[in-house]
């Protein structure tokens, strides 16, 4: 499974960044292979829609799922309509939060958990 | 951390006057002025400014005369009326007008529209006497504003957190459009301040169904209240019906004016009626906003 | 002859300078008055038209057709919005980040994209006594002002003597949209130095239009002398200084015009209007 973890730093070490379309940087991590790569957010500069522009990003990289803090309506509409599980509300470093993923211990969100513009 | 956001509606209404007594009295706090189109905050606060960033808008398109063939594909694609014929046959791009769609830039047969970046604004972090200000300055006749407030929001927060500040006092700006709305997201208490007029209430009704969109808890408060105590009464009476709080009423006070004129907060100018009852209201959005710091724990 | 009544700060009394001054020139001619203050239109308190005519203002959004939509991604390269995206292999659309700018249905291949409207406000018009009324009013909650003016504007009958226009505070893009091609802008300021500084922003930007424009100053009296300084040393002429009285602010609070209640103001009104005809031919 490809997951995707919203990050303020470039590392496994960083904290999650609790927003998802104005987040520093997008951890990938295949985790049968548990090999990773960051990348800055491509859309962390755009005007508006930020939230949208990084879920069509994470969409065309293939990820199944997506760990972040907090999640807009109109980046949750999208995600759910690729079909990416969400989820939402946690904290810690990345490392624990795919720790708690593989445990079971993360539910997914079934909807928006801010208002638009929330991470502005 | 908590953010206090206060509004009018109608512009004019004494929402600076109010922000400047609660900058002179809130403890540990960081200042924001969203009234980004007409920011006054600092008229106030006399800012050392410590650090100026550029703003940039959506870049706009701009034809190459020399290579526009005056053909108009520009003007009749473009839905906002933006491309202009010139006098000799040729377009040109009016860059108030242009939003940077960029459907010109890929429509025109010649390849003589391009994007060029625009400068917007700046914004400002500075210190005060009373503490940190995050101010801007929007380039008149520009536009995403809403952004520009977002920008500054988020500069806000990130200090607060970082230095743990437990406020974030917010001079919002009027209306209820675009940068109002980037004003109200994640606000804890939004506090809006009207004047006894039809014209007002009318404005009041407004901002208070737009932060009820957003879910954002409203107190109001009612200035200049005695200039017309029937239409301060209809107001009571409408917010009552609404079940809003109404956290002070300020008398109409000659005296705030003159406070302004001295580039000083009322409380630091004089101690009249209209003083008092600001002093009042900031004991009241005090008290709220402890209450909920103390609900979240 | 258009006029823009605008002020950079908010509250100094635009909307009732541009009230009163309907009033008395109606009188002598006709007279259309349009509300451009979008966000809070204000003016039909004062002048109680009978709004008999109401007509919404959308913009084109696109919608897709899921049939036709292979995914392409074509429409997302070409939204400089963020507002379209393809998840789950077809086209989303967020409609309340679009701009109708119409790119996305310009480059679709396979024709899957048609436009429908958007509703962004309304604008209304009707009689109030021999002035002919416009205002526009965008919805609570919409961002998009800028359509809702011009809306608003695309009423005036072009032929029709005078035409006053209510512009919003502030000076940004809604504000360029309502004084845009107006042959002058009455600045209405208060002389304090909150109204200073937005009045040096706002002849910033008339300048930049390269629009005629003059000042009024209301509550000429509680303040200090930034503002008759500023114009003196711009060369910018204040064409009326209104004091502050408490019967005037009760007049205007109950939504009542200062030339009806006091008729001393009328002569004054007039005389402002001279002053802006002179400054126009001139």
């Amino acid at each position: 499974m490809k997951v995707v973890v919203t990050a303020q730093t470039n590392s496994l070490d960083s904290e999650i960044d609790p927003r998802f379309g104005r987040c520093q940087y997008l951890i990938f991590v295949d985790t049968e292979t548990d090999s990773w790569v960051a990348v800055p957010n491509p859309a962390l500069a755009e005007p508006g829609g930020a939230g949208i522009a990084v879920s069509q990003f994470v969409a065309d990289e293939k990820a199944d799922a997506l760990i972040t803090g907090n999640i807009g309506p109109n980046a949750a509409r999208g995600l759910a309509a690729q079909g990416i599980k969400v989820y939402v509300g946690s904290h810690g470093t990345v490392k624990e939060a795919l720790a708690a993923l593989k445990a079971g211990q993360l539910t997914p969100a079934s909807g928006p958990t801010v208002k638009r513009r929330s991470g502005m | 951390m908590k953010q206090l956001l206060i509004l009018s509606g109608k512009g004019g209404t004494g929402k600076t006057t109010a922000a400047g007594v609660f900058a002179a009295l809130a403890p540990n706090k960081i200042l924001v002025d969203c009234d980004v189109d007409a920011a006054d905050f600092h008229l106030l606060l006399a800012p050392e400014i410590l650090e100026t960033h550029d703003f940039d808008a959506l870049p706009g398109a701009k034809i190459d005369p020399g290579l526009c063939n005056g053909c108009g594909i520009c003007a009749s694609v473009c839905r906002f009326e933006a491309a202009l014929k010139q006098a000799d046959g040729k377009y040109y791009v009016d860059p108030y007008l242009c939003e940077g769609c960029r459907v010109c830039v890929t429509a025109c047969p010649a390849g003589a529209i391009s994007l060029v970046d625009r400068l917007a604004g700046q914004w400002f972090v500075s210190s005060t006497r009373f503490g940190p200000l995050i101010h801007a300055r929007l380039i008149p006749g520009e536009e995403n504003s809403g952004l520009l407030v977002a920008k500054i929001r988020q500069v806000a927060t990130q200090k607060a957190n970082e230095k743990g500040y437990d406020l974030i006092i917010i001079d919002g700006p009027p209306g209820i459009g675009c940068p109002v709305i980037s004003s109200l997201t994640g606000i804890d208490l939004a506090l809006i301040i009207t004047e006894p007029t039809v014209a007002g209430k009318h404005d009041l009704e407004r901002v208070i169904q737009l932060a009820r969109h957003f879910n954002i808890p409203v107190q109001v408060a009612i200035n200049k209240w005695d200039l017309a105590p029937e239409k301060t009464d209809d107001i009571e009476a409408y917010c009552a019906a609404e079940n809003i709080p109404v956290a002070g009423r300020i008398p109409f006070d000659a005296e705030l004016v003159k406070s302004i004129a001295g580039g000083k907060t009322a409380v630091e100018a004089h101690s009249g009626p209209g003083t008092e009852a600001l002093v009042a209201l900031w004991e009241n959005m005090s008290r709220i906003l402890q209450n909920k710091s103390a609900q979240n724990q | 002859m258009k006029l823009a009544v605008a002020s950079g700060k908010g509250g100094t009394g635009k909307t009732t300078i541009a009230v009163n001054l309907a009033r008395v020139l109606a009188e002598e001619g006709p007279v259309q008055f349009i509300d451009c203050d979008v966000e809070e239109p204000n003016a039909h308190f004062f002048l109680k038209p009978s709004l008999d005519t109401e007509r919404e203002v959308s913009i084109l959004v696109p919608v897709i057709d899921r049939v036709l939509c292979n995914g392409c991604g074509e429409c997302v390269k070409a939204c400089a919005f963020n507002a379209i995206a393809v998840l789950g292999h077809k086209a989303l659309v967020f409609a309340e980040i679009c701009h109708g700018c119409g790119g996305c249905a310009r480059v679709c291949p396979t024709k899957a994209i048609t436009e429908q409207p958007n509703r962004l406000g309304v604008v209304s018009t009707g009689p109030a006594g021999n002035i002919f009324f416009v205002e526009g009013r965008i919805d609570v909650g919409t961002p998009l002002s800028v359509p809702v003016t011009k809306g608003a504007r695309r009423e005036i009958k072009e032929q029709d003597g005078i035409v006053i226009l209510d512009a919003p505070p502030g000076t940004t893009c809604p504000v360029v949209a309502a004084v845009a091609g107006c042959d002058y802008v009455l600045l209405v300021t208060e002389p304090t130095p909150f109204g200073l500084n937005d009045l040096k922003l706002a002849v910033e930007l008339v300048r930049e239009l390269d629009i005629p424009h003059g000042v009024v100053i209301n509550r000429a009296d509680i303040g200090d002398q930034g503002v008759e300084e500023f114009c003196r040393r711009e060369g910018i002429s204040i064409h009326l200084r209104i004091p502050f009285e408490r019967q005037f602010a009760e007049t205007i609070a109950h939504g009542g015009l200062l030339v009806d209640a006091f008729p001393a103001w009328r002569p004054k009104f007039q005389a402002l209007w001279h002053k802006i005809q002179e400054e126009v031919t001139v």
